[in-house]
């Protein structure tokens, strides 16, 4: 079997149970409200228009932004319920996920609903009523009865695009099958995108197929069709969890939390890592492919116990600072602040610096006679840029951007894989490159340099969430990484992952870094 | 002498502008079999559907038993009183010994009083046994109807409302269901209240017939007073059309004979 076929098979029962969980828990929560919510649309228009305006207004919410709304909200939310009742919400992964998931689900199930409901045969009301039932009789006896088929297809759409949505809870920190299509576009290995894409639709279609049998026993009044799809789903839903249900009681080994954002270098710094603390006796879960601003807000809060972030990211956007004072002055000012202001314990830099630096072809650069961004201003009218998903809302695009007035004739924004993808082949001219990437070298690009100093140093720095500050396994684990990987070794980590052929999995590239480094 | 088993006294329905019914007062005595006669629009339906509570009057009052029907709409009530309508609505999801069984589990009978009132209940309305499994999309419109009067009759009622029950069959069927039915209102006791545009209808099936136009009571009197005449013109011309039809299909007998 090819090797990243067998280890994607290995993380099945991980993500699938993870999926299965998530995707179940939202459409019964989702039928827990959507259900009473349709009986008393059906019954009243002032709450039937409400209602099915809302559910119809949340389905035009992207599911993606959906997802990521509830972050912010349940941040909100938070600073409401702790002060009053000492509760924090846990703002990533399961919750949001849950939450969005649940009002993504209601749509189909409120308007099927009341279409079942107010489609019931006036003649057959008339008669629940004529032989003396109570309103509530006649809603379980006649009205849902008569309903339940319309009902489960709207279940049925739900449970679908349940499914499917699921796998975007995978930048919010919830694992799921998306997990292989995010690292797999990240990496550009296609084989897990594919698989990802595969196993999400083979768990929807089942998951359908047994709703349809549900259905069908409603509509033809056939009980063993009811109960065998009911029976199917419970037994699939049960089979799915059992792997993630862990029996941990007062022996179980300390479970530690890597994170990691959706680049190729995080998965191998996040990789070896985990492999490191495994090697000292301790579980390991990861959460990979955090968004930028979240993964530190996971940190913060406990949610991840460690991760690697860049100095000039976490000045920029959590210090909310523009000037530059100079890579050491940055390192200690922020090591201080974050400490202070957070208890985040920055425990040091890894000793390679991925900044964020203007890159293009070098026969271009070479052609136009570009070496620096003062010279790139100059030309920038004629020229496109493509920067990945975030450069272009960051504070340092703001500062490059007012340094050197730069003003380009196009702008574009691509997931980071194809950024590159766009450079070499001439869609882009200058693209928003990472320092460390092991593709500068490899496509024979070349970085401008940056006279004014606009953009801020980028050391790779460890940090350790605050309850872990005192963490002695865990400090022992991280602390001899600590100034111990140049950026020469690290963009070769990189490329073994990043290139076409002979791909290396993040988890190989780590293990290769390791016996370099002699850890 | 008992009274009145269901009295209207001074009972008002609107519908927006419109006075459905206007001021009728009606006493019915028990054991008696009453047609409620009108054209459409002529209120009957409204009046019948106040004493079961199915339409709340907007003014007047209804005793039923001697009991004041109360102006909310009352289950409890319906219970006491069989009610069988054109459509007949018979519950698509259940059985036919399920939809005759329904009144009775409303009352809270066991299974065991149940089941022999099941049986008992198609043997009445002429049904064989055998239908009681089968759902009513299987049913011809005619047995249909039998179910649904098996219904109503069910759980033991006194009182039996009817709006228009039979309208929607073919004639044969129809006036064979109409004397199986006035046969059972005479074997079980029944006090019948039956609405109905049909003149035929009324005057074969009913003791006494109560004549509206809109909204309100035009004659209350027998068939056959009323066919000896009536002061009200509209009264003596509703009359004047079964008169018609009989000389009409005795001449058309006489020619062929």
């Amino acid at each position: 079997m090819d090797p990243r076929i067998a280890a994607a098979w290995a993380l099945l029962p991980g993500y699938l149970g993870q999926h299965v969980l998530l995707s179940a828990s939202a459409l019964l929560l989702g039928l827990a409200i959507s259900l009473p919510l349709a009986v008393a649309a059906s019954r009243s228009a002032v709450v039937r228009w409400p209602s099915l305006l809302v559910a119809s207004l949340v389905q035009t919410i992207p599911s993606l932004a959906l997802l990521a709304l509830f972050y912010p909200l349940l941040l909100a939310l938070s600073s409401v319920t702790k002060p009053a009742f000492g509760l924090t919400l846990p703002s990533l992964g399961f919750l949001p996920s849950l939450l969005a998931l649940t009002l993504y689900s209601m749509l189909p199930i409120l308007r099927n609903g009341v279409a079942g409901l107010t489609g019931v045969d006036p003649a057959i009301v008339e008669a629940a009523r004529g032989v003396g039932m109570t309103d509530r009789q006649r809603l379980f006896q006649v009205e849902l009865p008569l309903a339940a088929p319309v009902i489960m297809a709207g279940v049925r759409t739900a449970a679908v695009w349940t499914i499917g949505a699921a796998t975007l809870a995978t930048p919010v920190g919830q694992t799921s099958l998306g997990n292989y299509i995010f690292s797999g576009l990240q990496t550009e290995n296609w084989v897990y995108v594919l698989f990802g894409c595969g196993a999400s639709a083979a768990l929807a279609m089942a998951a359908d197929q047994l709703l349809g049998l549900i259905e069908r026993g409603m509509a033809e009044r056939s009980r063993w069709q009811v109960w065998a799809g009911g029976a199917g789903l419970i037994a699939g839903t049960l089979i799915a969890l059992a792997p993630i249900i862990s029996f941990g009681g007062a022996g179980a080994p300390a479970r530690y939390v890597v994170g990691a954002k959706n680049f190729s270098e995080q998965y191998i710094l996040a990789e070896l890592i985990a492999d490191r603390l495994q090697h000292a006796g301790a579980t390991v879960e990861r959460k990979e492919d955090l968004g930028s601003t979240f993964a530190y807000s996971a940190l913060k809060t406990g949610a991840v116990d460690v991760y690697v972030d860049y100095s000039g990211t976490l000045w920029n956007n959590v210090l909310k600072r523009t000037d530059n004072p100079g890579r050491a002055a940055v390192l200690a000012q922020l090591t201080a602040e974050l400490k202070r202001r957070d208890g985040v314990v920055v425990l040091g830099s890894l000793g390679f610096e991925n900044a964020y630096a203007l890159a293009m072809r070098r026969n271009q650069a070479e052609a136009l006679h570009i070496k620096t961004l003062d010279d790139l201003a100059a030309h920038a009218g004629q020229l496109t840029f493509g920067a990945d998903l975030e450069f272009l809302s960051r504070p340092e695009w703001t500062s490059v951007k007012t340094a050197y007035g730069l003003k380009f004739a196009k702008t574009a924004e691509y997931q980071p894989t194809f950024m590159y993808r766009a450079l070499t082949s001439g869609q882009a001219d200058v693209i928003s490159a990472f320092s460390s990437d092991g593709r500068i070298a490899a496509d024979d690009l070349v970085v401008l340099d940056d006279p004014r100093h606009a953009l801020p140093p980028y050391d790779a720095v460890v940090l350790v969430t605050p309850k872990r500050a005192n963490d002695a396994r865990l400090l022992g684990v991280l602390r001899p990484l600590i100034g111990k990987i140049d950026v020469t070794a690290m963009r070769a980590a990189n490329l073994t992952v990043d290139r076409d052929a002979d791909k290396a999995s993040p988890a190989q590239a780590a293990k290769a870094l390791e016996a370099k480094l002699g850890l | 002498m008992p009274g009145p088993i269901i009295e209207l006294k001074g009972v008002v329905k609107r519908y927006g502008q419109l006075e459905a019914v206007a001021g009728v007062s009606l006493a019915i005595e028990p054991g008696t079999f009453t047609a409620l006669l009108g054209g459409s629009g002529s209120g009957k339906t409204t009046a019948l559907k106040t004493i079961n509570g199915l339409v709340v009057p907007e003014a007047g009052e209804i005793f039923v038993q001697g009991e004041r029907v109360p102006t909310e709409s009352g289950p409890g009530l319906r219970r006491r009183i069989g009610y069988v309508f054109q459509e007949v609505g018979l519950f698509p999801h259940m059985t036919v010994a399920e939809n005759i069984a329904v009144g009775p589990r409303l009352a809270g009978w066991d299974n065991a009083r149940i089941a022999p009132r099941v049986a008992e209940l198609l043997e009445l309305v002429a049904l064989p046994p055998d239908v009681g499994g089968r759902l009513p999309a299987a049913l011809s419109g005619g047995q249909r109807q039998r179910v649904g009067v098996a219904r109503a009759l069910a759980a033991e009622p006194k009182i039996m409302l009817m709006d228009e029950p039979f309208g929607a069959l073919d004639p044969v069927t129809r006036d064979q269901l109409g004397r199986d039915y006035r046969a059972l209102h005479e074997s079980l006791g029944l006090t019948t209240l039956m609405v109905t545009h049909d003149v035929w209808e009324a005057l074969l099936l009913a003791d006494r017939i109560v004549v509206m136009h809109q909204g309100r009571v035009l004659a209350d009197a027998t068939p056959a007073a009323l066919l000896a005449g009536h002061p009200d013109e509209r009264v003596r011309a509703l009359m004047e059309t079964p008169r018609r039809q009989v000389d009409r299909v005795r001449e058309l007998a006489g020619e062929s004979l």
